[in-house]
């Protein structure tokens, strides 16, 4: 299955290989350099390329690739799968994934990896599992909403994450106020389908620490950030109007919101005010950030300003997308509300807790 | 290469400055001297006695081969350390041998005796780590100790070190492929494991070593289906992807007759409207044809197996781990009837929101499935809509799941999306997305003029990629009906003077040239301008200039004839060698010498003949013949080790192959068959053979039973599912247990401690008494609890049988026990049921009637009436419990006992009329404490309906002891709806949210008609109140009393008298509005049939039509 695994950063270096069969070269990594030459963007790389004796897969993650080779007939979801599941226990053991933090404990990823495949086949992916064998350097459970969607197809797309730290075999339900909101789920091993089919809680035996119990999608909640956005060009410049208004979010304050606008190549500067936060056109990448804060339901802030553009160059032909930030303390926008969590198997009182959070992840506007 | 040691060199120089630790490294010093000091200086460490010393050395160590360095010189100093005792040291010692083992071969036989002694070791974990390095030490040399290694693990106790050996046979097999006979005996051997965390493992050495072996899978199939759900992720991926291949060639091709049963069914619908007109012979005449019709077509029948397979796949759907829902994705799509495939759409749609290189694989699948399979995506048209920020790759494939959704109704929206796409910053990504208007337009005739219009349009666009796509584009679609659209090729005429894109002037040369009578008067004029730059063109639209002045001279040589002459002495010239071919080609065939052949008489017929239109064909047609899922359909390329997945075969091999000695279900069908006194024997002789005694008992039960238990099966399948995780992992403790115990002890223990273990086991070990055992529980009737007792035998039957260990009777025993603690629950449950009915006796409603003894109410005894007249040739022992299709009730769970805190309670319709409200089902709740207090007050609140549904609630339990059962009866309106009642349930503690929905049976009631009221009846409900279909039997279920049982067990109705031995009739009302519900089953040979539901509402005869065949053809 997997052959060989290297750990490549955005410059190129090689920062770590192993190899769980016979060595293969690192000269293998020269048709992904080439590839990677080519694309515009590190995403834009194919996560499979062909080269006349091996097969390349590869994630990018934490501006890192991970590239593994293969030699035979694999399906390449299970290797994309296991590299992310990688990247996931370093994030797990080191708090996060990078280039410094993978030189740093370079051992103990090398030790990690061993035990994680066996001849190329996955042998303990678990985190829990894995850190019986191998000790990590050095509560609460939390629910986090992310929200995606553009005005033309609005989702919801949420993750429950736990954090279990009990003793013995506890076997925990966990029940919804309103689970007809979930559309569609996939979760973690430990929990049990049937209970879900037929019951709709979640009911399952944990792993010890953090983990994702259920990841879920769920429809038909409006957007609740309204803008109300003008965007028009006229000659060699153009102007811009940009305001962002709350719609429903229960009284709860909508923070860290963020625009991010990417210009057409031929923007050369902008000139606006901001009527709350502060804004920054990175003149190389064409990128107009826009950093609001707390969003202020009073008076809702503004962006208007105008833009100078290429002299002589045609007016743009789209109008950029805009990228919206934002996140929500003590609310969850899908509305999914956690009933309760029982315990059974175990006689102690356990420790429960829930937070609610919503974060947009990929919410586009266009224009 | 250059390149890579570029990066060495980089590497050195950075590490030096990121990692002040290392910063002695050999590589960045780069002086030799000091390079083998620093060596020196870990052996030295590696020589002491300190522990931390050589953790420090080792971990230095580790640290260079992580990053690609050589540290082979280290060797001997590092496997003198082989044996430390500090188990971390030790770990790095079996990091670094493993690494380097195959360079240093001579040297690494020195630890091997290390390993050997650690492969006896007590502790599981030590046997197994020790076990994976010897297997990860690639030298010839020890391929013998190997071998009898991974021999001796394989039989190892700890389920562990088990998996490690089925890990371990690749390895050797990969260093030494002379061993692979004596490995798929290993293989064989894991294969019969039972425990999950092998099954994963084994079946990854199969399909490495032998996947040619088909034959080791039939006897494991059964459990592999079974144990499926249980196993670790990645061991599922490799399993369901092997059972597709071996589904592919075991079982038959479920869609095989879809498109003959579509052809026939037009005719078939006459002939049953007429049906009631015509007298018996004639119609028998017609059935005769008929059936001889169906023979032809070779009526498909799904493997039971088969079904298996998909029901225990599905679940996985929500696994979190994409590679599983792919790998159900691609087995549902590969295996499933169509109409099933459906339900994995929604689960490959999630994945599209994950990572980017998740999505690339799905697209790329999805991509390829919308062509064969376009409605099941539909609904989820949006969510392929394409995000600004999506990488290129993503973008292409989206447009092309987006193009190949396209039709007739959603094509407008579509299209509406690729404009907003046209406008994007990224180019390959519009001219993609002309491609894809293109193939709109040539596959959706009615959007064509618009989206012809819409491209012209894109002609006057300022960037030059688009025009140039849109004029290729343009091109083929013209190429379909020319002669409307003279004035678009006069407009791309004028363009050439400025597009410069070749690909684009070559397509708009080709164009006039082809339709150089649509534009006589452009025509010559463009060739005179193209002549003028002939030098300077590329070489595509030189070649099509010549054509063009081909075509022209053939048409219009007056006017042509020395522009012709001109360019085709230019070409004569040119530099490329094809041009110079092609102009002494064209020259030869146009301009008539003497010396030219008879080809130029045909010369306008070969260039100006009608070409047929260019078909734009989506690059991902035709590619499933790849295993979705699968690295080469994602390559569209054989990969090597890429297994062929096969076509169905014509006809289907034997499935008595995957018998296990005596599996539940043959033993039913076997007991049908019996009763039907057909010999079909040496069909099930092998299982037959081996299960003597319990045959022999199981002659004496009856029929109903029989079939009963095939269902009641699954039904505590149902029933104990959220148990069945549970049941595994207890068995798989236990076993750890016995691997550190003696294994008698435990089970004598075991046995001691649960009495219905010494039951089963004397029930095996003397047939006689359970023979007269039997006997006994037949006459008091406990049809439920025996099927169910059955089941927990067949079961242990059935785990037994795959055991492969000699030692059959110490075996026996421990399965008997292991088998025990699941089938416990169902026990206890059917035990209640007994209780329940003598407290029951007392009330006004007769829970679950037993067949003879109950009075059976008046409804009842009409079906029983006419199930007797169809029975008369039966003998007297069958007949009591065929009759009693109420005994075969269904309990369902309405709270379970974790949920309900101890609480249990599950509901059946029990098929009585509810005495307060007659337009009410009567539902029978029994309710179970298995808490260690009591609970009180037992009452429902907060009843949540859909207008017009109403409930009659049950009366408060005002007390309920721990451990105690009662039951009580609650009247529900449904309307004639499947709606579901929502409710609470509340004790004095605690309220749960519970819902009960009723099967489209329940919702009427059974009624007497005589044969001559039912044709008239039917003669009323004709038309959109008819619905006809036609099934094919399951095996089990080809005559008269196993269709009445089923029929009845499906839906509430009695039985109608027929002179027909090959109808069967029943009729009932449904319960609020008293519509009549007619339902006849018309069976012909070799177990096709038809199914007519006759019903004024129109809804619950859809639904009673699909809950009957369900039950007729599982």
């Amino acid at each position: 299955m997997i052959h060989s695994l290297f750990l490549i950063n955005h410059t190129g270096d090689i920062i770590l290989e192993k190899h769980w069969k016979s060595v293969i070269g690192r000269s293998v990594c020269d048709y992904f350099f080439e590839a990677k030459e080519k694309a515009v963007d590190p995403e834009d790389v194919p996560p499979v390329l062909q080269t006349p004796h091996h097969y390349l897969i590869s994630i990018y993650k934490g501006k890192l690739f991970f590239l593994s080779v293969i030699q035979t007939e694999v399906p390449p979801l299970f290797v994309i799968e296991f590299l992310h599941r990688v990247a996931d226990t370093i994030q797990d053991y080191f708090g996060e994934c990078s280039e410094g933090v993978i030189k740093d404990n370079v051992v103990t990823v090398y030790e990690l990896l061993e035990e994680m495949l066996d001849n190329g086949f996955p042998l303990a992916t678990e985190s829990n599992v894995l850190k019986e064998m191998i000790r990590p350097p050095t509560i609460l459970r939390s629910v986090v909403n992310t929200l995606t969607g553009t005005p033309v197809f609005a989702e919801i797309q949420g993750v429950i994450e736990a954090c279990v730290r009990l003793t013995g075999m506890p076997d925990l339900t966990l029940s919804f106020m309103n689970p007809r909101l979930l559309d569609d789920v996939s979760f973690h091993p430990c929990v049990r389908f049937k209970r879900w089919e037929s019951e709709h809680v979640l009911s399952f035996i944990p792993p010890d620490g953090n983990f994702t119990l259920m990841n879920y999608h769920s429809r038909g909640h409006p957007v609740y950030v309204k803008q109300s956005i003008s965007f028009f060009e006229t000659g060699p410049s153009g102007r811009l109007d940009i305001t962002i208004g709350p719609k429903q979010t229960m009284g709860k304050t909508v923070e860290s919101l963020k625009v991010t606008i990417h210009m057409p190549k031929t923007v050369l500067n902008a000139n606006l005010t901001a009527s709350q936060g502060n804004y920054t056109y990175d003149l190389a990448t064409k990128v107009l950030v826009w950093d609001i804060g707390k969003l202020n339901t009073q008076k809702l802030p503004n962006l208007r300003g105008s833009l100078s553009t290429q002299v002589g160059a045609p007016k743009p032909e789209d109008n950029p997308t805009l990228n919206i930030d934002l996140k929500i303390q003590q609310m969850a926008i899908s509305g999914l509300k956690v009933s309760r969590l029982d315990m059974y198997g175990e006689k102690y009182k356990p420790f429960k807790g829930v937070k609610y959070l919503t974060k947009a992840g990929k919410f586009q506007v266009r224009t | 290469m250059s390149s890579s040691s570029a990066f060495n060199d980089e590497k050195g120089g950075s590490s030096s400055v990121g990692e002040p630790e290392y910063g002695h490294d050999p590589a960045s010093g780069g002086i030799f001297s000091s390079d083998y000091k620093r060596h020196d200086d870990l052996k030295e460490m590696l020589d002491s006695n300190k522990d931390s010393l050589k953790l420090e050395a080792m971990k230095r160590i580790v640290a260079m081969i992580a990053r690609g360095k050589n540290a082979s010189d280290l060797f001997p100093a590092v496997v003198k350390n082989v044996a430390c005792k500090n188990i971390e040291v030790k770990k790095l010692v079996y990091v670094y041998l493993v690494r380097y083992a195959e360079e240093q071969q001579d040297l690494a036989l020195l630890s091997i005796s290390t390993f050997q002694r650690g492969l006896k070791d007590p502790n599981q974990l030590i046997r197994a780590s020790a076990l994976r390095v010897l297997s990860s030490i690639r030298v010839t040399i020890i391929v013998p100790i190997m071998m009898l290694a991974i021999k001796e693990a394989a039989s190892d106790m700890s389920p562990y070190v088990r998996k490690t050996a089925a890990h371990a046979i690749p390895k050797l097999y990969s260093l030494d492929p002379e061993q692979k006979d004596q490995l798929i005996e290993v293989i064989e051997k894991l294969l019969a494991d039972k425990t999950t965390l092998v099954a994963g493992s084994v079946v990854m050495a199969f399909e490495e070593v032998c996947p040619e072996r088909i034959d080791l899978i039939h006897k494991n199939y059964r459990k592999l289906c079974n144990l499926l759900i249980d196993v670790e992720e990645w061991g599922q991926v490799v399993i369901i992807n092997m059972l597709t291949r071996y589904a592919r060639t075991q079982f038959l091709n479920p869609n095989m007759n879809e498109s003959l049963l579509e052809e026939g069914s037009g005719g078939d619908k006459t002939f049953y409207g007429s049906d009631e007109d015509e007298d018996d012979d004639e119609e028998e005449k017609d059935k005769k044809e008929e059936a001889h019709a169906m023979a032809k077509r070779k009526p498909y029948v799904m493997d039971p197996d088969h079904r298996l397979l998909l029901r225990n796949t599905k679940p996985l759907l929500q696994s979190r781990n994409a590679a599983v829902v792919m790998a159900v994705a691609q087995l549902y799509f590969h295996l499933a009837p169509k109409a099933e495939v459906g339900v994995i759409a929604k689960a490959l749609v999630r994945l599209l929101r994950s990572h980017s290189e998740v999505q690339y694989v799905v697209l790329q699948n999805v991509a390829t499935m919308t062509i064969k399979r376009r409605g099941m995506f539909e609904p989820y048209l949006k969510s392929f809509y394409i995000r600004s920020t999506d990488p290129t790759q993503i973008k292409v494939l989206k447009l092309e799941v987006l193009t190949n959704l396209a039709n007739e109704t959603n094509i407008s929206t579509i299209l509406r999306e690729f404009q907003t796409y046209i406008k994007s910053m990224d180019k390959d990504f519009v001219a993609a997305t002309i491609q894809a208007i293109g193939r709109c337009a040539t596959n959706i005739g009615e959007v064509r003029d618009t989206c012809l219009n819409g491209l012209v349009q894109l002609l006057s666009n300022r960037d030059e990629l688009v025009v140039a796509e849109s004029v290729v584009v343009i091109k083929k679609l013209l190429q379909m009906q020319p002669e409307k659209h003279s004035d678009i090729i006069k407009h791309m005429a004028k363009l050439t003077d400025n597009i410069q894109v070749p690909m684009a002037r070559a397509s708009i040369l080709w164009l006039i040239g082809e339709y150089c009578e649509h534009v006589p008067k452009i025509a010559p004029d463009v060739l005179r301008k193209m002549a003028k730059s002939f030098t300077n063109e590329e070489d595509i639209v030189k070649l099509q200039i010549i054509n063009l002045a081909a075509k022209l001279y053939l048409t219009n040589s007056k006017q042509t004839k020395l522009l012709t002459q001109y360019v085709l002495n230019l070409a004569k010239y040119d530099q490329n060698y094809d041009i110079r071919d092609r102009a002494r080609f064209i020259r030869q065939l146009i301009v008539p010498t003497e010396k030219s052949g008879a080809l130029s008489k045909y010369a306008k017929k070969l260039f100006l003949a009608l070409k047929p239109a260019p078909v734009l064909e989506s690059p991902f047609k035709d590619r499933d013949h790849f295993q979705l899922g699968s690295l080469s359909h994602l390559l569209n390329a054989k990969a090597g080790g890429y297994q062929e997945l096969p076509d169905w075969p014509e006809a289907a091999p034997d499935p008595s192959v995957r018998n296990v000695e005596v599996p539940e279900w043959t033993k039913c069908s076997s007991r049908e068959k019996r009763k039907e006194k057909k010999v079909e024997k040496p069909f099930y002789s092998d299982s037959e053979g081996e299960s003597g005694p319990t045959e022999s008992a199981d002659s004496e039960s009856d029929s109903a039973s029989g079939s009963e238990s095939g269902s009641g099966s699954e039904e505590s399948g149902s029933g104990s599912e959220s148990e069945e995780s549970e049941e595994g992992s207890e068995s798989e403790e236990e076993e750890e247990e016995e691997d550190e115990d003696e294994k008698d002890k435990k089970k004598k223990k075991k046995q001691e401690l649960k009495k219905p273990v010494q039951e089963s086991e004397s029930e095996q070990s003397s047939e006689e008494e359970r023979k007269h055992q039997r006997k006994m529980k037949q006459c008091k009737s406990d049809t439920e609890s025996e099927s169910e007792e059955e089941d927990s035998e067949s079961e242990s039957s059935h785990s037994e049988s795959e055991d492969s260990e000699s030692e059959v009777e110490v075996k026996k025993k421990k399965k008997a026990a292991e088998s025990k603690p699941p089938s416990k629950p169902v026990k206890k449950e059917s035990k209640k049921e007994k209780k329940e009915m003598s407290l029951l006796d007392l009330d006004d409603f007769e829970p679950t009637p037993s067949p003879q003894v109950t009075p059976v109410n008046t409804f009842l005894s009409n079906s029983l009436v006419t199930d007797l007249e169809g029975l008369s040739l039966s003998d007297a022992v069958l007949s009591p419990a065929t009759i009693a299709p109420s005994s075969a009730l269904k309990s369902y769970e309405l709270l379970h006992r974790i949920t309900g805190e101890g609480l249990s309670v599950e509901y059946c319709f029990s098929r009585q009329p509810f005495s307060p409200d007659a337009n009410m089902v009567a539902v029978q709740m029994q309710f179970t404490n298995n808490a260690t207090s009591e609970t009180k007050n037992l009452h429902m609140e907060d009843v949540k309906l859909q207008s017009g549904m109403r409930v009659k609630e049950f009366p408060e339990i005002e007390l309920l002891p721990a451990g105690e059962t009662a039951t009580a009866v609650m009247g529900i309106d449904f309307c004639d709806s499947t709606q579901a009642a929502n409710f609470q349930l509340c004790t004095h503690t605690r309220k749960f949210f519970v819902s009960i929905q009723p099967p489209v049976g329940e919702l009427m009631r059974p009624v007497f008609l005589t044969e001559n009221e039912f044709k008239k009846e039917q003669g009323q409900l004709m038309g959109m109140n008819e619905i006809t279909e036609k099934l094919t039997l399951d095996v089990k279920c080809r005559n008269e009393h196993a269709i009445v049982q089923r029929v009845t067990t499906a839906a509430n109705l009695s039985r109608v008298p027929c002179g027909s031995d090959k109808e069967c009739r029943f009729a009932g009302r449904t319960v609020n509005s008293s519509s009549l519900v007619l339902v006849t089953v018309a069976t012909k040979e070799e177990g096709a049939a038809q199914l007519t539901v006759n019903c004024e509402k129109m809804v619950i005869g859809t639904m009673l039509v699909k809950d009957i065949l369900l039950a007729l053809t599982q």
